[in-house]
């Protein structure tokens, strides 16, 4: 099993889920009996949902909406015979 | 994807990200709209090399970062990664319990410690060689192979710039939280009556 240093490297790659199976299943079972780690990985966690809840998706401005629409209503090929 | 249209209904359901996203590099409204114009119209016009195997929201990040380093990213001042002290790891994390005496759970006083507009601000006012990978993983959610390829970095590069991107906002929220310490001692002297005031 893995211990707390071994853990804490991998805390990164566990909060971006890109930590191999065996690896997972190694790490969750330190995190089971160590309070210490469990506190420290639920900090980032968080820190994590925070980050995300302040740079949530903001509401498109309608002039936008249309500005994209406008991009694929362009005749690409009357654009490329005049270049 | 078999024609434009198609395409042109399964690449709008990305706007609201790529907005987003590109309000954060951009940091105002006017620039991040021409910049998701401007990727629209960039995939659209490449939508003949667009391979039906490859990830199309991934695609869209491409062009739209590889548009925002061309075209908009000498507007902006942001420190270089060598300006940046490098702090340990857990940073934050070491230091919180000296921020703040209250005994609830890391989860409360995070969340009473930083506003929105802080954390916002940290992220936009960090290196953009660490915001963009910061952005790619902790908002959009990318996995390190589709940062890899949105960036044009190797994945070890994607990693140590996730990893150090992320202590340098944990610096910069610890400078905001020490700021906001005096508040944090003064609400603790005068307990508002109205919130969480002990019934016993």
């Amino acid at each position: 099993m893995a211990d707390c240093d071994e853990t804490l490297k991998e805390l990164e790659r566990f909060l971006d889920s890109e930590l191999a199976t065996g690896r997972l299943e190694d790490l969750i079972g330190h995190l089971g009996g160590c309070v210490d780690c469990q506190q420290t990985f639920e900090f980032h966690a968080e820190l994590r949902q925070i980050v995300r809840q302040a740079v949530q998706h903001e509401p498109l401005p309608e002039s936008l909406v249309d500005r994209i629409k406008e991009c694929f209503g362009t005749d690409l090929s009357d654009e490329l015979d005049t270049r | 994807m078999a024609d434009r249209s198609a395409f042109a209904s399964e690449a709008m359901q990305y706007a609201p990200s790529l907005y987003t996203t590109a309000l954060r590099m951009t940091r105002n409204a006017a620039d991040a709209q021409d910049l998701v114009q401007e990727t629209y119209l960039k995939a659209y016009r490449s939508f003949a090399t667009f391979d039906e195997g490859t990830n199309l929201r991934a695609w869209l990040f491409r062009i739209l970062t590889n548009s925002f380093i061309n075209n908009y990213r000498a507007k902006q001042r942001r420190p270089q990664e060598s300006e940046l002290k490098d702090v340990e790891d857990l940073y934050l994390y070491h230091r919180i319990p000296q921020l703040s005496q209250l005994s609830s759970s890391a989860e409360d006083q995070l969340m009473d410690m930083f506003a929105g507009s802080e954390v916002r601000e940290a992220l936009e006012n960090l290196p953009e060689s660490f915001l963009m990978p910061v952005l790619l993983s902790d908002v959009e959610q990318f996995s390190y192979k589709e940062i890899a390829e949105i960036l044009d970095i190797p994945i070890g590069t994607v990693m140590s710039r996730l990893h150090r991107g992320r202590k340098a906002l944990q610096e910069a929220l610890y400078e905001y939280a020490m700021s906001r310490h005096l508040v944090s001692q003064q609400s603790l002297a005068n307990p508002s009556p109205s919130s969480d005031t002990p019934t016993n």
